[in-house]
């Protein structure tokens, strides 16, 4: 295999390489480190890098590992002891984490090599990265338009083949629509089945961690790294984790699969709703039964997830008060004044909105009227799901009414940004599984070609059933070997070399 | 039931201990203003007789999680030092404050 080919790899084809020791792990960190310094450049995919502690963990891993020799990026809210977890946010600039996280213990583990922080939205707050009080990270299909976001930093780093995959946040759907925007698959765990011990809190009832990866087994291989019981993360279901790999290739029929007629309505883009309707028959033709079903308490869910979500977080970033980490205001006159400044000057503009907005619907007079109706609502939205599945075995949808949009096309307008998540947060609300998986293509005004995704959502804990479903559909489409401009760019350059 | 949805950010900025310039204050106004008038559907949603959704419910809608419980035992854990290793000041291994008593 040639150096510049390695990136290109998926982590299955990387673990056949480094099993047979046609690889070494070391081989495999120098081409990685190569390709970013190369392509990151355009993308700015990454907060940080540490590739000499790479090349060290590359020295002793064990290559008969089930990750081993796997370099994994992390979004920057997820902790790896020694080195920067800054959420991008200002307030978090200068901080190290001095643990590492369950997932980062587990995937170490089982031998992957921690390599990389990637940039998202300050505190996940954000649908498209521009939050990100650092930089902006672009699309590699088209580097005018947003990754999507929270998580839009490690999308678009396995986007460009910069990233063999990485591991984000979906708190409303910060995994899954960069994945569709940016082309990748990403996949949402059941609330409960990956431990968030050393997550940065955003929204506790909500938040989960999972993977950005090329294809679907790779997303399977890693959560079957990364999910079980963990005390120290009280939420953490106790079930015992099943190889999500093992069922991946069992055929779809009889399968029965629900398209909520409330995912379908005004407001999707047309070329979206034709590549969804596209691969609702090509379900069909692999002999799934389609049948429509209703959640009715969808109109609710983006109102619903905005009190609770920023509810949850103004509590979890009250912790951010200049005392025993990050950012602190010079010469406090007393303690009000330490806590308002240094807050007015750590949080970017979507955290103050969302802190506020958090504080008011938790606040003496407002709570019953937002707050509290709203987790009975979400109490609704959990059994439309409930209800739904007791017919069918999984639903598909849109994983957003959109593909990426431009820069600055929706920062102005936090609702309109808001509703981007619109599909996503339903699920979250119910702490159900999901997956977003590439199904097609829109052409833009200015022909540059951008991924759309499709979401697969499941029952609790039915990950091994999502995972078949979207790797049933990914292995008899092509659009997963479609690779990105910039990823295409690599390949055609080598060309050359390859005849020599 | 609340007369209408009106927040006065200014007020709850001090509640959430957050100073903002007045520019700021004056652009979340409208802002957040749309999202609460946005977040009024909840209003039309039928609650009655439904009870709000539990932090630690179990999803399925099978019966709800207890509260795990651990035996209430030292364990290894941060040394001081690492604990101070973030701290914006700190002296003799303990975080600086500003005073709090006259």
């Amino acid at each position: 295999m040639k150096w510049s080919d390695l990136p290109a790899l998926n982590v299955a084809e990387l673990r056949a390489a480094l099993r047979s020791r046609q690889l070494s792990a070391r081989e495999v960190v120098e081409a990685l480190r190569d390709r970013i310094a190369e392509i990151d450049p355009r993308i700015d995919a990454y907060l940080s890098l540490d590739v000499e502690d790479a090349l060290t963990q590359a020295e002793t891993v064990d290559l008969d590992l089930p990750l081993g020799g796997v370099p994994i990026a992390f979004k920057d809210i997820i902790s790896v002891a020694g080195q920067p977890c800054t959420c991008a946010s200002k307030i978090l600039q200068n901080y190290r984490a001095i643990y590492d996280a369950a997932v980062v213990e587990k995937l170490k583990a089982a031998g992957a090599i921690v390599f990389g922080k990637t940039n998202m939205d300050e505190f996940a707050m954000g649908s498209s990265t521009e939050n990100s009080s650092v930089k902006l990270t672009r699309n590699p299909w088209d580097l005018t338009r947003v990754p999507g976001g929270s998580s839009g930093g490690s999308a678009a780093a396995v986007a460009a083949d910069e990233a063999f995959a990485a591991l984000g946040t979906d708190t409303g759907g910060s995994v899954r629509q960069p994945a569709a925007l940016s082309g990748v698959v990403g996949l949402k765990p059941s609330y409960g089945r990956v431990s968030r011990f050393g997550l940065v809190a955003f929204a506790s009832s909500l938040d989960q961690a999972g993977p950005l990866t090329k294809t679907v087994r790779d997303a399977a291989m890693i959560l079957n790294a990364i999910a079980g019981a963990d005390p120290r993360d009280s939420t953490c279901r106790k079930e015992s984790v099943p190889d999500y790999t093992a069922n991946l290739d069992r055929k779809l029929r009889g399968t029965r699969l629900g398209l909520p007629k409330e995912y379908l309505t005004d407001g999707i883009d047309p070329q979206v709703r034709r590549a969804v309707n596209a691969a609702v028959k090509h379900f069909e033709s692999l002999g799934a039964e389609i049948v429509e079903v209703s959640l009715p308490h969808t109109e609710y869910a983006v109102a619903t997830y905005y009190m609770i979500a920023s509810a949850e977080a103004s509590a979890n970033l009250a912790r951010f008060d200049g005392v025993r980490y990050g950012h602190r205001a010079e010469n406090p006159r007393d303690l009000l004044d330490l806590y308002g400044r240094t807050r007015e000057e750590g949080f970017g503009p979507e955290v103050k909105r969302r802190v506020i907005l958090g504080t008011y619907v938790l606040s003496a007079g407002y709570y019953d009227e937002y707050y509290n109706r709203a987790q009975k609502v979400r109490k609704l939205i959990r059994q439309d799901f409930v209800e739904a599945f007791g017919k069918i075995d999984a639903l598909i949808s849109p994983t957003a009414p959109e593909v990426a949009f431009r820069f600055g096309e929706r920062s102005t307008d936090p609702l309109r940004m808001y509703l981007a998540d619109v599909f996503t947060i339903a699920a979250s609300l119910a702490g159900i599984c999901g997956i977003s998986l590439p199904c097609g293509f829109a052409t833009s005004g200015e022909g540059t070609e951008l991924p759309i995704g499709l979401q697969v959502l499941g029952k609790p804990l039915k990950e091994a059933q999502i995972l078949q479903i979207a790797h049933g559909y990914e292995q008899s489409t092509d659009w997963h070997k479609r690779k990105s401009p910039l990823a295409k760019e690599n390949a055609e350059r080598r060309t050359p070399n390859a005849q020599s | 039931m609340l007369p209408k949805t009106e927040i006065d950010v200014a007020h709850v900025a001090k509640l959430a201990r957050l100073n903002l310039t007045a520019e700021e204050a004056a652009l979340f106004q409208r802002q957040l203003g749309r999202v609460l008038e946005y977040a009024a559907k909840l209003r039309a949603a039928v609650v009655a007789g439904v009870s709000p959704a539990e932090e630690n419910e179990e999803d399925a809608g099978e019966t709800p999680a207890t509260t795990p419980q651990r035996e209430d035992e030292p364990r290894p854990w941060f040394t001081a030092e690492e604990a101070l290793s973030n701290a914006p000041r700190q002296s003799n291994d303990l975080f600086v404050v500003p005073k709090v008593m006259e």
